[in-house]
Parts: C-alpha cells; structure tokens; sequence
C-alpha cells in the first residue's frame, strides 16, 4: 500500500508538530500553559537530597498498651469484675480473673458494639485479639489493630515532618507515604541535608517537670542526663505542661545576659497548669526535658501567670533556632530513623546532564553515519525519522511532566540504538522480496506485511522487561524503565508512520528503479 | 552463506563451559555487591588540591574508626570515591567525617554525592531486584510459550539463563560492581536478547511452513543467515549507542553500560548458537508447527 490519504498524512504531520511543540518548551518560554511544560530533572541531575525515614513504632504501642492496662481496669472496675495481676509482656496485656467472669470478660472483647474494643466491620476485626492461656488472659494488638495505629502514627509524623521541613523553607520538597511506617522526603536543590536531617531526627517531645529528691514521688521518678551528658538529676514523672501546650516559641536574645534564649507562649490550659505549678512550687528546680534529656533546670522563683516563659541553657543562635522551629512544629508520635539517603551535589547533577548530553550527541551521530552509509536513501529517512521520534518521546516525556534521570537519559541513548530495529528489519526484508520479486511495489508492501511479527516480538519484550523495570526499581532507574518504555511506543509510531510515509512516497516514484535498497 | 551449523557442537561445548564456570564463579567468589545491596555509606569527593589522594584519605579514613574503608580514584585524578560498611549505622558519620576531613585539608574538598543505605533497605532492595529479574524471566517464557512451540520456548529461556549468568559471571570475574543500575542493564538485556532470539525464530517457523524437506539442521542455518545482516546491523546500532554512553557518560554510567555491551554481545551470540541449537537437538521439523496450527 503506497498510498497515503490526505488525511492521514495530515494526521501525521499535526501529529509530529505538536510533540516537537511540546518537545521544544523545554527550550523556549510559551506563554500557552499547555506547552509551557517542562521534563522534571530527577535529584541525580538537578542535585538534592533523597531521604527515607523509617517510624519506629515500638514506643508508640508500648505507650498505647500503657494506656489499655488502665482503660481495661477502669472499664473491669466499673462492671465490679475484679482484674488482678495486670501486667505487660513482650507487647501483650496478661491479666487474670476469677473463673466465674471469664465467659463476660471475653464476652465484652468480642462483642461488636463494643467500646472497649473496636469492631473495623470492614475488616472483620477487633482492634484487639483476646486468648485465655489457662493461667491468664492474653491481649494484644490483632493484624489490623496495629495497621491502624501504624498508618495513624504515620499520618500525625508525616504533618511534622512537613511542618519541620516547610519552616526551614527549601523549594518544592516532596514528601511522600511510604508502605504505613515509611516516609520518603525529596528535597531538590539541597546539597547539605545536615539541618533538615538533625531535625528530623528530634522527637522534640518537650516536658515541664520539678527535679526532686523524693524517691517516694506519687508518679515515680527517673534519673536523666543533661545535655552535655555529664551531670544528672532525679526528676518525677509528673508533667507539669508539654509540648502539646506550647502556642508558640521563638528564639530570642536575653537583654540582660546577652544569651540567646527561647520564648515560649502556653495556650490557656498550659498557662493555668504553669501558673499553677509556678505559686506552689517557688524555690525548687523545674526541669526542661526534651527528648529524656535535661536541657536546664532553672529554680523558679516567681509565679509566673502571663502563660509565657523562656528556655534558655547555652543555645547558640543556631540551635536556639532549630528548637524553637522543633517546638512550633510539634513533637512526632514516634522517633524517626533515616534508613536511605542519596544526596548529589548540584555541580555532579550539571556534569551527569552534561556528560549524557554529550553521549546522546555521540550516539545519535554514530547511529545516524552508520545508516547513511548502509542504507543510503533510506538511510536518510530512517535518519528524519530517528530524529522526529527523539522529539515525539521528548514531547512525550514533557507532556507527562516525566521525571528524567541519569539512566533515564542511558534509556533514550538506548532507544536510539534500538529504534532503528524495526526499520532495519523492514528494510533487509525488502531486499530479499526483491531477490523474487520485480515489481518493487510488490516487493515493498511484502517486506512491511512479512516483517510486522517479529517487529511486534521484539518490541513487546523490550516492553515487557521495561514494565517490570518501572515497577521494581525504584528513583533513578526507574527513569530508565519510563525513557525506555515511552520510547518503544514513539518508535513504532514513527516507523510505521513517518518513516512509511517517506519510504512510499520514493517507491512510487522510482516504481522501476533497479536495486530499490 | 555462511556455515553457523557446522560449528553448532563446538560452540555448545564452549556456552557450556562459560556457563559452568560462571556458575562456579557466581558460587565461590560471588557478586561484589555495592551499597545498594550490601548497605553502607559512599562518599564521592572532589579534591581542589593536590594534597589530597588517595594514599593521604586512606590514611585519615583509617584513623576515623570506620572499619573497612576503600578509597578508590573515580574517573579523572581529583575525584575520589570513599566506600564503608557503617556496621552500626550511626546517624552523624558524615558530618564526623567532615569535621575530621576539615582538620587536614581544610576547605579544599567537596562532597558530590553521598549515599546512605541501612542494613534493612538494602536487604530489600536485593530481595527486588533478584524478584525482578525472576520475574521478567518469567514473563518471557509466558510470552514466547505463547507465541511459539514449547521447543521455542525451551530454546529461548536457555539463552537467556545463559546471557544473564554469563553477563554476571564477567562481574564476578572481574569484581565489578553491583549496584541497582546493573539489575536495570540485565533487564535489558533480557529484553534484548529475547528480541533477538525472537526474530531468528520467527523466520526459522515461517521456513519450516514453506519447506517441508529441509532438516531442522539446514533450517535454522538458512534463517540465521537471512536474518544475518538484520542482526549485525541492530546489534552494531545499539552497540555505537552504548558505547558512547560507556566513554562519554561519565562514571556513573560506566558500570550500567559495560553490562549492557556484554549483553548485547552474549545476546546475539546465544540467539545463534543457544537458541537454534535447541531446536535441532529437539529435532523440530515440519509437523511441530503444523501441529500448533491445527490446533490454533
């Protein structure tokens, strides 16, 4: 069929424009929004840091189980169903009863209305599971008890860590959810992570507490270090106001000692609390503890009503800073380990452009001469050819906002030294039509029918390991599955469109020609 | 024409021997797994005097307690790549590493890149990237069981085995690196060297449709050599293509392409003499296409 319609051609040419087009706003500055797109460089090219960031949810179900025990006492008490020996194990709630209440103990574990327990209907499932060992009972978290509270802390962790990161005011960071315990934090631009990352990795769980000496402290004490890890206190467990308190926190410079502090404001409750605990307890050290450290123990000696108050214990302008921004932002639910980073300097991420620009010329020039001079003519067009279909994929890349990365660009390069498969193939199967065959129309048309299996094969497991790729891999090379993938689709385009439209228009004009290839 | 049949035997024996001792070395020598899969931190440092090199970061790598280090020169004389286990992952290594580094050479370096993985991504990672490619593997032979006779497919999924255990065998050989990149190459070339075997393969069916008289032995030597220009003309396109971003892709890319090269290499060579050889020894002829087609 050497025939093209007006309109196909039409179509084709409409077609080819509009992704150069789009290809092109890469380039030049469109006022139009829909071609004023841009392919997004990954992190290894326009450099930035890369951070996954595990939650590590151990102490929250620790404190939520701490929580249970007095829950499920409270609740016993109430029903006067006497609970004995409750205690925690390895994340399990043991507690025995007598034997005549057993069957309403697991009665209300088990009910589906019940509020002690939640029913998820949809999962079929308590938040709790119940076993009774014989000795005692056994409660704990069932599958889907700890997948709520695993994506509950992960939705309250990941709001601090944009709130941490949006105050240190990088552009366009990208946080994302990970599975239900991981985070991941994209920040471009951002060649020394070191700020983000010690902010990061700050629960910022701040408590007011009165250092004492009494071992017999209703709520218990504990023993903590200070900052410089040299001195210690005795410090109860009594909270006096914490994080969950704090309206605001800035840091500030003392007038009077020239240190640099920061000043906090308490919302209603936690100025009544402080003011409170301020009239009664003048003359005795209350503690600043974030994070079970000791950041100062001043002695106090006004009430202090205003619900403001000031934190200071040697902070430089710097660290007074971060705590004040760690304090705004809130305490995570959970402590956060950095598990992954890649961080590229912006000056590596402009010499991998510059070097994959460089090889995509090299290649494509090497490609390009080597086809010239097998093919001649047809060399030619597949050459046209390969260079429409690099703009298509670029267009492509660029109206999908792809992102575009260091293999990604090894993909196109890849493409290129692919792409002409399909032609070479059509092209080797004309010259052997031609061997039986004389009339070169006929010839033509058999090497494009009898060629399109093996070109349809080829390109479908080329495809095949290109999907797998994209959905295995993970930053970097899956740009390389999406150049790579994209590519095969604008490569059969461009063959059996563009590069058939130019080979049919030279047949039907050298309908006689010896030696057509 | 030329004889690709006459060397059939002689070739099996080698491929047989290639894999053999690739295998051998896969087992006793093993991957020289990178930090994507071992886990560990990497550091790539610019050095803006000569001051620095790699005997003189040794010596200060040595002294910072990090265990096992390897300095390495990394593409040009001023670039250094910096590779530790981090046993214990502690959060502050770099900005440690840093503030020692600062102390003997002063401002007169530049980290480019850093890289950080735990114990437990990286472990994930290698349990992907070894699903990965098990599963493109598979999804191969789904594929061409379905485009072809089970000889084909049998024929096909040996030459690729044979392509990636070859591939990793040269890695293993030569302790070159395992990183992500190289799980993204031998996707490729499973790919690639299905694409091949799959062209040759479709001109050895449609030849066992046209002539009924022609041993399997002769057939498939036809169609290698119908399909021959076609052949050395992808694979030298795609060879130009890499080996431009193999020298003028810079480091990163180095390892990626190198493994790709060999791939391309081993694929064409293996669509030949693995896959077809296949067929001859499971004596296809006419009748196992014709059968198919009955049945289709």
């Amino acid at each position: 069929m050497l025939y093209f319609s007006k309109l196909r051609i039409l179509f084709i040419t409409l077609f080819s424009v509009l992704f150069i087009l789009i290809a092109s706003s890469n380039l030049f500055k469109f006022d139009d929004s829909f071609f004023n797109k841009k392919i997004n460089l990954g992190l290894d090219l326009q450099g930035g840091s890369y951070l996954l960031l595990e939650i590590d949810n151990e102490p929250v179900i620790e404190q939520k189980l701490q929580n249970l025990t007095t829950t499920i006492r409270n609740y016993f008490k109430e029903k006067k169903i006497k609970i004995n020996n409750i205690e925690i194990e390895n994340q399990n709630i043991f507690f025995n009863v007598a034997d005549n209440y057993k069957q309403s103990v697991l009665d209300v574990f088990q009910d589906e209305n019940s509020d002690l327990n939640p029913y998820y209907p949809r999962f079929k499932s308590h938040q709790l599971e119940i076993e009774d060992t014989g000795l005692n009972f056994k409660v704990n978290f069932s599958r889907q008890g700890l997948i709520k509270l695993k994506n509950s802390s992960q939705d309250q962790a990941i709001e601090i860590v944009r709130r941490r990161v949006d105050e240190v005011g990088t552009n366009e960071p990208n946080i994302l959810k990970r599975g239900n315990n991981r985070i991941l934090v994209e920040l471009p631009g951002l060649d020394d992570p070191m700020r983000i990352k010690s902010l990061l990795g700050k629960t910022a769980n701040l408590t007011f507490r009165f250092v004492t000496s009494d071992e017999s402290d209703r709520f218990g004490v504990e023993k903590l270090k200070f900052e410089n890890d040299l001195e210690e206190a005795m410090v109860s467990k009594r909270i006096i106001i914490s994080g969950e308190n704090l309206l605001d926190a800035q840091p500030k410079m003392d007038t009077q000692t020239n240190q640099t502090i920061v000043s906090f404001t308490l919302d209603r409750v936690g100025a009544k609390r402080f003011g409170k605990a301020t009239s009664t307890g003048i003359g005795k050290q209350l503690a600043i503890v974030l994070d079970g450290k000791i950041i100062s123990a001043p002695v106090v000696r006004d009430t202090i009503a205003s619900g403001s108050g000031q934190i200071s214990g040697g902070f430089t302008f710097q660290t007074a800073t971060d705590l004040a921004l760690l304090l705004r932002s809130g305490a995570l639910p959970a402590p956060l380990e950095i598990i992954e980073e890649r961080t590229v300097g912006p000056d590596l991420g402009q010499d991998s452009i510059n070097a994959g620009m460089i090889a995509l010329a090299i290649g494509f020039m090497l490609v390009i001469i080597f086809m010239l001079v097998k093919y001649k003519i047809f060399g030619l067009i597949t050459n046209v050819t390969l260079i429409v279909n690099l703009f298509i994929l670029l267009g492509v890349l660029t109206l999908f906002e792809a992102t575009l990365t260091l293999p990604g660009i090894a993909g196109i390069i890849l493409t290129v030294g692919m792409a002409v498969d399909a032609n070479v193939l059509i092209f080797e199967r004309i010259k052997e039509e031609l061997k039986n065959e004389t009339n070169n129309i006929l010839a033509f048309d058999g090497g494009y029918t009898k060629s399109r299996t093996a070109i349809l094969d080829a390109n479908i497991t080329t495809l095949l390991a290109a999907i797998i790729l994209f959905f295995m891999g993970s930053g970097p090379v899956k740009g390389f599955a999406v150049t790579l993938g994209v590519g095969i689709f604008t490569t059969l385009f461009s063959v059996y469109f563009i590069a058939r439209l130019f080979t049919s228009i030279y047949v039907a004009r050298n309908k006689n020609k010896e030696k057509l290839i | 024409m030329i004889a690709f049949n006459k060397y059939y035997n002689h070739f099996n024996l080698l491929s047989s021997v290639l894999i053999v001792v690739s295998l051998l070395l896969l087992i006793f020598k093993g991957l020289n797994f990178g930090i994507d899969f071992k886990g560990g931190t990497l550091i790539e440092l610019r050095a803006s005097d000569s001051k620095i090199n790699v005997s003189s970061l040794r010596d200060r790598f040595s002294q910072m307690d990090l265990g096992d280090v390897s300095v390495k020169k990394f593409g040009n004389d001023t670039d250094f790549l910096v590779k530790f286990e981090n046993k214990d992952n502690k959060k502050n290594i770099i900005e440690e590493i840093k503030a020692n580094l600062d102390k003997s050479f002063g401002n007169n370096y530049d980290f480019r890149r850093v890289e950080n993985v735990g114990p437990k991504v990286s472990a994930e990672l290698l349990k992907s990237g070894v699903i990965a490619i098990s599963l493109s593997l598979a999804l191969m032979l789904i594929y061409i069981w379905i485009r072809f006779e089970w000889q084909f497919s049998l024929g096909a999924i040996l030459a690729l085995f044979h392509d990636v255990i070859v591939t990793l065998g040269v890695f293993s050989l030569f302790s070159l690196e395992i990183n992500l990149s190289i799980i993204a190459a031998v996707l490729t070339i499973v790919g690639y060297s299905m694409n091949d075997t799959v062209v040759i393969f479709d001109r050895v069916r449609e030849n066992l449709r046209k002539y009924s008289d022609i041993k399997i032995f002769e057939l498939t030597n036809i169609s290698i050599n119908e399909t021959l220009s076609r052949t050395i003309i992808t694979s030298a396109t795609t060879l130009l293509a890499l080996l431009a971003i193999y020298f003028f892709g810079g480091e990163i890319l180095k390892g990626f392409s190198l493994a790709m090269i060999l791939g391309v290499v081993f694929g064409t060579y293996s669509s030949i003499y693995i896959a077809n050889t296949v067929l001859v020894r499971l004596r296809v002829s006419q009748k196992t296409v014709l059968r198919e087609d009955d049945q289709k």
